[in-house]
């Protein structure tokens, strides 16, 4: 089945008495004429009267979000919302177009929306500081499509979630297809979803594995590399003598606090190699960033949503077609566009449990950081339940601490065989159920233990 | 022992310039940004040319030093619908003038000028492209013209490159000078470590023995915190006592080595974990990859002369280092593996000292080399450059540049030695080889139907499907001229395809042409943006000699939302 936007009633005609759209000369030759891929009915009326009637969510206004916010914009789209908490920073200049020294310290999202409202007349766009859990369900069945550029897997999982969590089959438009661009340094990718009939975020989590943390013994006592020592003064340090003032890693008395202990531990071990850039680089987190690498990734993720708005070409992401666009361009350039199979077991998007092998001699202590790690669940701060009883919660602090002292105990002591337990993380609307299931005779849990993760997205 | 001094804080602290740039300074460091900085780039545009605009918006916001827009017309109300480097007031104005002012807004560190004056005249200047390091084209262009800048760029060894951008479809070519050799091609480190297990050298194999003579003794926690390069070594000297002092030479006998000697040591500590995973990529021998022996025979290394560049010494001493003995110079890089910290130190610099020597040997080469060609003091090869060459040698790229192929309107296409590997690629379902001919027929169509504007009654350039009164003429024409360019692929590569594969190819080629002209010659932005980032990446590449290049021809397919790359 291929998916088509339906045309949208009460848009202006390009018919008759329809505005000016001189500007837009080079935009309508592609969309008045029928192309080499078009369908044979191909209606030249219907595209530019679905892309004005067409409300785009934009979420993000950093690197992404700027090049996205144009593109929309030059696309011919009229109404465009954009979400950003963020604040402008000095090292976001080199890339993030639409701001300049003077903006240094203001709302992206505002001064983003502001400038290309003004460079391109006609263009509406609303926009939102704050966080995007903070807007409902209502918000968000308002668009027609919804573009993320952002740096974070959780924000990207949680609006995954609430998209899938949207789709009402009884109502074609509750259906938001999701386009989502991501860059690292000179790689990225774009991807189209349409929430619960192709691949979501979910299904492609462990394309993204988090890297592997050091231990924590290595930085405490035998450190090799100059980041292990920079990662001593940041993790073990910094609480140990500055513990009432809360680091933050925009502040160059900070950093330079960190960076001094971190080279004195390192002169100590004979290492070499810190310095304040890797400092900030390590503390922060910071992911080299270029222009020209969002902007072939923001512009491949508008392509797609104007291909989707106005049909005037085949786009990414139809069921059983290609959904995803890797790129590299670090050794000449290189795509590599495929359609990512969507999971039966997502826990977002799927309806079939998952298998996973657990020994059961584990701790629950140890379980609860194994689900950091792991590519398919990532999460950070789970909380773990079974009907009976609560096994561990990381929040709220009062049950936090009643249910620690679980931590230590073995798995097989906590439950029973067949025994289900629900396992969630407040940061994402995801319910991961698992289920005990020693697949054999009782007393022989020490053979590997099968978990499922049943699926359910919480309303 | 390496020391380091601590510096005062404050001149640790970065500059204004390192905070603006911190997220670039990362991939390319200062040397790259130095390049950069040094550019003056010649964007020369005859249509909107917004994939060329953006190319400079990308170049410009990581500080190129300066750039120069050669283009005559003046902003008409299409322009404000594509190019995001103009605004409602710019109407009636000069578009060189006006993008200019508006993409320098964007870096007040960056120099941009505007040149109004025809291509025509301009072209025939004296010494006109001499104060330039890159040259930027985009189509439409009357080729003879092209043909003239493709002339200077090759004698200059300037960096030309030629674009175009239509609807959904996009395509650059880069002409390179023909020897364009990256030294820092920034492989991927899990790559590129090079540990000489097999061919350790005294200092190394000492260590090694010191590390693991008493390993049956050892506390448990001692024994989990050998070095795995040890244990590698110390198992591969119980393996040469048994296979009559040879080494592990086969897939096969590379697993038993892991399984029946490295695993039995200990089944489970981090370390022996570490050693089994690198057994098949650590026991290797450091020969050079084939791209690397190509620079070592090539004849710019063989016949050195007293000019030549100091990529060629350096190539010249490192194959006799290599010839010598048998391998190439140790990178001494270590990656990092579960130690004790006093030890891994010492294991670093046991590398380090190694890689020092091999260096000092190239070195002393060079200067032989210098000496022997009676090569001036004032070009005496730096040190350092040496160093980087010996750190990346097995990595090191050279691009061979070819001249840019140009359409002109009384001659036949033709691909000379890549005929055959242009049939191969028409038979190559991922190949985008196809709309790199519908663009040579659009090249074509410009050529055959543009009237310069500087004689009397000229039109100036005709792009296919300008005008809605010729758009199912055109169509045909271009469909006709792509058709008769396959044909003359075939008959130069002497060669046939049979149908269906025949028709499906030429198909294919319809659908592109048909989205060409569909197009008029105009640019979606999104296509425009997209491909403006491509190309200034690859400027980046080529201007800071770091990362691999294009080589030589990039399409991109915007309705598929894939690339290609084709060498021409
Ligand atoms: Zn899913």
């Amino acid at each position: 089945m291929a998916v088509t936007m339906q045309a949208v009633a009460g848009a202006p005609t390009v018919n008759g008495e329809g505005p000016n759209r001189s500007r837009w000369k080079y935009l309508d030759r592609i969309l008045l004429r029928p192309g080499g891929y078009t369908d044979e009915d191909y209606d030249p009326e219907t595209p530019i009267s679905n892309i004005e009637a067409a409300k785009i969510l934009v979420i993000g206004a950093g690197g992404l979000g700027c090049e996205i916010l144009k593109n929309l914009a030059l696309s011919g789209f009229k109404n465009i919302d954009v979400i950003d908490m963020d604040t402008i920073d000095v090292s976001n200049l080199n890339r993030q177009f639409l701001f300049r020294q003077k903006d240094v310290g203001k709302s992206k999202a505002s001064v983003a929306a502001d400038f290309v409202m003004k460079r391109v007349p006609g263009c509406n766009i609303n926009a939102h500081v704050c966080k995007i859990q903070d807007m409902d369900e209502d918000y968000y069945m308002q668009f027609t499509i919804v573009v993320c550029g952002l740096d974070s897997i959780e924000a990207r999982r949680w609006m995954n979630a609430t998209l899938v969590g949207m789709v009402d089959m009884e109502n074609p438009d509750s259906l938001k297809p999701l386009i989502d661009g991501g860059t690292e340094g000179f790689k990225g990718q774009s991807r189209v979803i349409f929430p619960t009939m192709t691949s979501c975020i979910e299904c492609q989590l462990d394309m993204h594995a988090p890297r592997a943390a050091v231990p924590l013994c290595t930085l405490a006592t035998i450190p090799r590399q100059p980041q292990h020592c920079i990662e001593w003064a940041h993790i073990i340090k910094w609480e140990e003598q500055r513990k009432d003032i809360v680091l933050d890693t925009d502040d160059p008395e900070h950093i330079t606090w960190l960076y001094q202990t971190a080279l004195s531990r390192a002169q100590e071990f004979n290492i070499s190699g810190v310095t304040y850039s890797m400092t900030q680089g390590v503390v922060k987190n910071i992911i080299p960033a270029i222009a020209s690498t969002n902007a072939i990734i923001a512009a491949s993720c508008c392509n797609e949503a104007f291909k989707i708005v106005t049909s005037s070409a085949p786009f990414l992401g139809n069921p059983e077609q290609n959904n995803y666009m890797l790129y590299t361009g670090d050794s000449g350039v290189y795509t590599y566009t495929f359609e990512h199979q969507k999971k039966d077991d997502c826990p977002v998007c799927g309806n079939l449990p998952k298998d996973l092998a657990v020994n059961p001699e584990l701790t629950l202590g140890e379980l609860v950081e194994s689900f950091a790690e792991r590519p398919e669940s990532q999460l950070k701060k789970p909380n773990m339940r079974t009907e009976e009883k609560t096994l561990y919660y990381s929040a709220p602090e009062s049950l936090r601490q009643q249910t620690e002292p679980n931590l230590k105990r073995k798995l097989s002591e906590m439950l029973v065989d067949g025994e289900e337990m629900a396992v969630s993380d407040p940061a994402f609307q995801i319910d991961f159920r698992y289920k005990r299931d020693c697949g054999g005779v009782r007393g022989e849990l020490n053979e590997s233990w099968l978990v499922c993760i049943a699926i359910g997205v919480l309303g | 022992m390496e020391t380091t001094t601590i510096e005062p804080p404050l001149q640790a602290l970065p500059t204004a310039k390192e905070k603006r740039y911190d997220r670039q300074l990362r991939l390319w460091g200062a040397p790259g940004q130095r390049a950069l900085e040094e550019t003056h780039l010649l964007l020369i545009n005859s249509s909107p040319g917004v994939a060329a605009v953006e190319t400079l918006k990308n170049l410009v916001l990581p500080g190129v030093g300066q750039f120069s827009i050669l283009d005559p017309a003046v902003v008409e109300e299409a322009d404000l619908g594509v190019n995001f480097f103009l605004e409602d007031e710019s109407l009636g104005k000069f578009r060189a003038e006006e993008t200019v002012k508006y993409l320098m807004e964007l870096n007040p560190d960056v120099q941009g000028h505007a040149i109004k004056e025809p291509l025509e005249t301009f072209i025939t200047k004296d010494k006109v492209f001499t104060p330039y390091t890159l040259i930027l084209v985009a189509a439409p262009i009357d080729p003879t013209i092209l043909a003239t800048i493709r002339k200077h760029a090759e004698a200059l060894h300037i960096p030309l490159f030629y674009l175009h951008c239509v609807g959904y479809h996009s395509h650059f070519s880069i002409q390179l000078p023909p020897a364009f050799p990256i030294v820092d091609t920034h492989p991927d480190p899990t790559a590129t470590t090079d540990l000489r297990v097999l061919k350790p050298w005294p200092a190394l194999q000492e260590f090694a023995r010191e590390q693991t003579h008493a390993m049956d003794k050892m506390s448990g926690h001692d024994k989990a915190h050998i070095p795995y390069i040890c244990l590698l070594l110390h198992y591969l000297e119980q393996w040469r006592n048994d296979h009559n002092g040879t080494v592990p030479d086969s897939y096969k006998q590379k697993q038993e080595f892991r399984d029946s000697y490295v695993r039995k040591g200990s089944p489970d500590e981090e370390n022996f974990d570490e050693a089994c995973a690198a057994v098949l990529k650590s026991l290797i021998s450091p020969t050079a990859p084939s791209a690397l022996r190509d620079i070592f025979n090539a004849p710019e290394a063989m016949e050195l002369t007293a000019t030549s560049p100091p990529f060629w010494f350096i190539a010249n001493a490192i194959s006799q280092f290599y010839t010598k003995h048998g391998g190439l110079p140790l990178p001494g890089a270590v990656p990092d593996m579960k130690a004790q910290s006093a030890d891994y130190i010492r294991l670093q610099n046991i590398y380090k000292t190694k890689a020092r020597e091999d260096c000092a040997e190239v070195v002393a080469t060079v200067r032989e080399l210098e000496k022997s060609t009676g090569r001036g003091s004032k070009l005496a090869i730096i040190e350092k450059e040496v160093e980087n060459f010996c750190k990346g040698a097995a990595h090191i790229h050279l691009v061979r540049g070819r001249p840019l192929q140009i359409v002109l309107p009384d001659l036949p296409v033709t691909f000379g030695d890549r005929a055959k590997a242009m049939v191969f690629e028409l038979t190559n379902p991922e190949s985008l080889i196809g709309e790199y001919i519908a663009f040579l027929a659009w090249d074509e169509f410009v050529a055959t139907h543009t009237t310069s504007s500087s004689v009397k009654g000229g039109k100036g350039l005709r792009v296919p499907g300008n005008n809605d009164a010729e758009f199912e003429a055109d169509k045909e024409k271009m469909v006709g001229i792509a058709h008769k360019i396959v044909d003359g692929i075939l008959n130069e590569a002497g060669e046939r395809i049979e149908d269906p594969e025949y028709t499906e190819i030429k198909d294919g080629i319809e659908k592109i042409c048909v989205e060409l002209v569909r197009a008029g010659g105009g640019e979606l932005h999104n296509i425009a943006s997209l491909t403006g980032g491509l190309i200034a990446q690859e400027v980046i590449k080529v201007i800071t000699k770091q990362y691999v290049p294009v080589d030589n021809t990039c399409l991109f397919d915007g309705v598929a939302s894939r690339s290609y790359v084709l060498r021409v």
